[in-house]
């Protein structure tokens, strides 16, 4: 699913914020986000598990959105794809899902919040 | 005034990241080796500053006073010639070339440039004025300045009223921007923030003259 992208003016700035390890993920996949965190001068790594609702915007400035049921709350975090605060990131489970989008999640509980495993043809 | 200036191209705007991680929004200026084609001082011209060059012009598409111009002091014709307003000339001289590291990281600069044009623009556009209501009886006047002045006392509109008209594609200075980097390699110079104007427009930098 990679993407040919079209050229842009700043690429010449951007390229080296690139980041080349960051594996193909869509809207429906479950990942594990390993985001580094620092606290006073200790730096530990937090691990965030959710489904991706949504990449948005393109290059440097892509995005992409996590959600996950924490103590029977919904979190959703948003992280800049390119971001050197994420450690790596963990392809889980692969979803099956209709569109780009899925913020009808949030409006969901239970059995008809879950999504479809893509099967391997 | 200015200590220090130099000239450059507005490429875009993007985003890098600083060392603790955070996104600093940077717009990108191409900023080539300038050459100075003249030297502006007090007792000549009345004022001091740098008539400079920069980028390369094909000598065949120079008109006759631009060749003579360029040839007499000898340095290689450049797309265009702007000049740098500067407090004192002392030290410059005709040939030398600007780069862009006489700027430096974390520097505040001024930044000057003919911002877009917006054309014939309504008051509010071009005041910020608020308009009219939606509804309430409203009819075709959404976007009206109201009223202008008052009664048969004094009986015309007062000068220098806000109204509509022509908006943009005047010079604008940005100050106290802040440096990001100064490539002297790629010729790339990152400002934090935006700068007026659109893409690929001249851009001229200076040391900011307010502030620190």
């Amino acid at each position: 699913m990679t993407k040919a992208r079209a050229m842009k003016n700043t690429d010449l700035v951007d390229q080296q914020y690139l980041r080349d390890d960051v594996p193909d993920f869509g809207p429906g996949d479950e990942l594990k986000v390993h985001v580094r965190v620092v606290e006073g001068n200790r730096e530990r790594v937090q691990v965030f598990q959710g489904n991706v609702i949504g990449r948005s915007g393109s290059g440097v400035q892509e995005s992409f959105k996590v959600r996950k049921i924490s103590f029977s709350v919904g979190v959703e975090r948003t992280f800049p794809v390119h971001s050197p605060t994420i450690q790596k990131i963990e392809v889980i489970r692969r979803g099956d899902v209709r569109r780009a989008k899925l913020y009808y999640l949030r409006d969901r509980v239970g059995k008809s919040a879950k999504i479809k495993e893509k099967r391997q043809a | 005034m200015a200590t220090k200036a130099i000239v450059g191209e507005k490429v875009g705007m993007t985003q890098v990241w600083a060392e603790d991680n955070r996104i600093i929004p940077v717009t990108v200026l191409k900023v080539e080796p300038a050459r100075i084609v003249q030297v502006k001082t007090t007792e000549r011209d009345g004022y001091t500053a740098l008539q400079v060059t920069y980028g390369s012009k094909d000598a065949k598409k120079l008109t006759k006073p631009q060749a003579g111009h360029f040839a007499k002091v000898g340095v290689n014709p450049g797309r265009r010639v702007v000049e740098l307003r500067l407090d004192n000339v002392d030290g410059y001289e005709v040939g030398q070339e600007i780069t862009v590291d006489t700027l430096v990281a974390g520097q505040k600069i001024d930044v000057t440039a003919i911002s877009r044009g917006k054309g014939f623009a309504g008051t509010m556009k071009r005041h910020n004025f608020k308009g009219q209501g939606a509804s309430h009886g409203n009819h075709k006047h959404h976007r009206a300045p109201g009223s202008v002045g008052s009664c048969s006392f004094p009986g015309r509109v007062f000068k220098g009223v806000r109204m509509s008209g022509h908006m943009g594609h005047e010079q604008v200075t940005t100050l106290n921007l802040e440096v990001v980097s100064a490539d002297p390699e790629r010729n790339l110079l990152l400002v934090k923030g935006s700068v007026p104007g659109p893409n690929g427009g001249v851009v001229i930098v200076r040391n900011a003259v307010k502030g620190k």
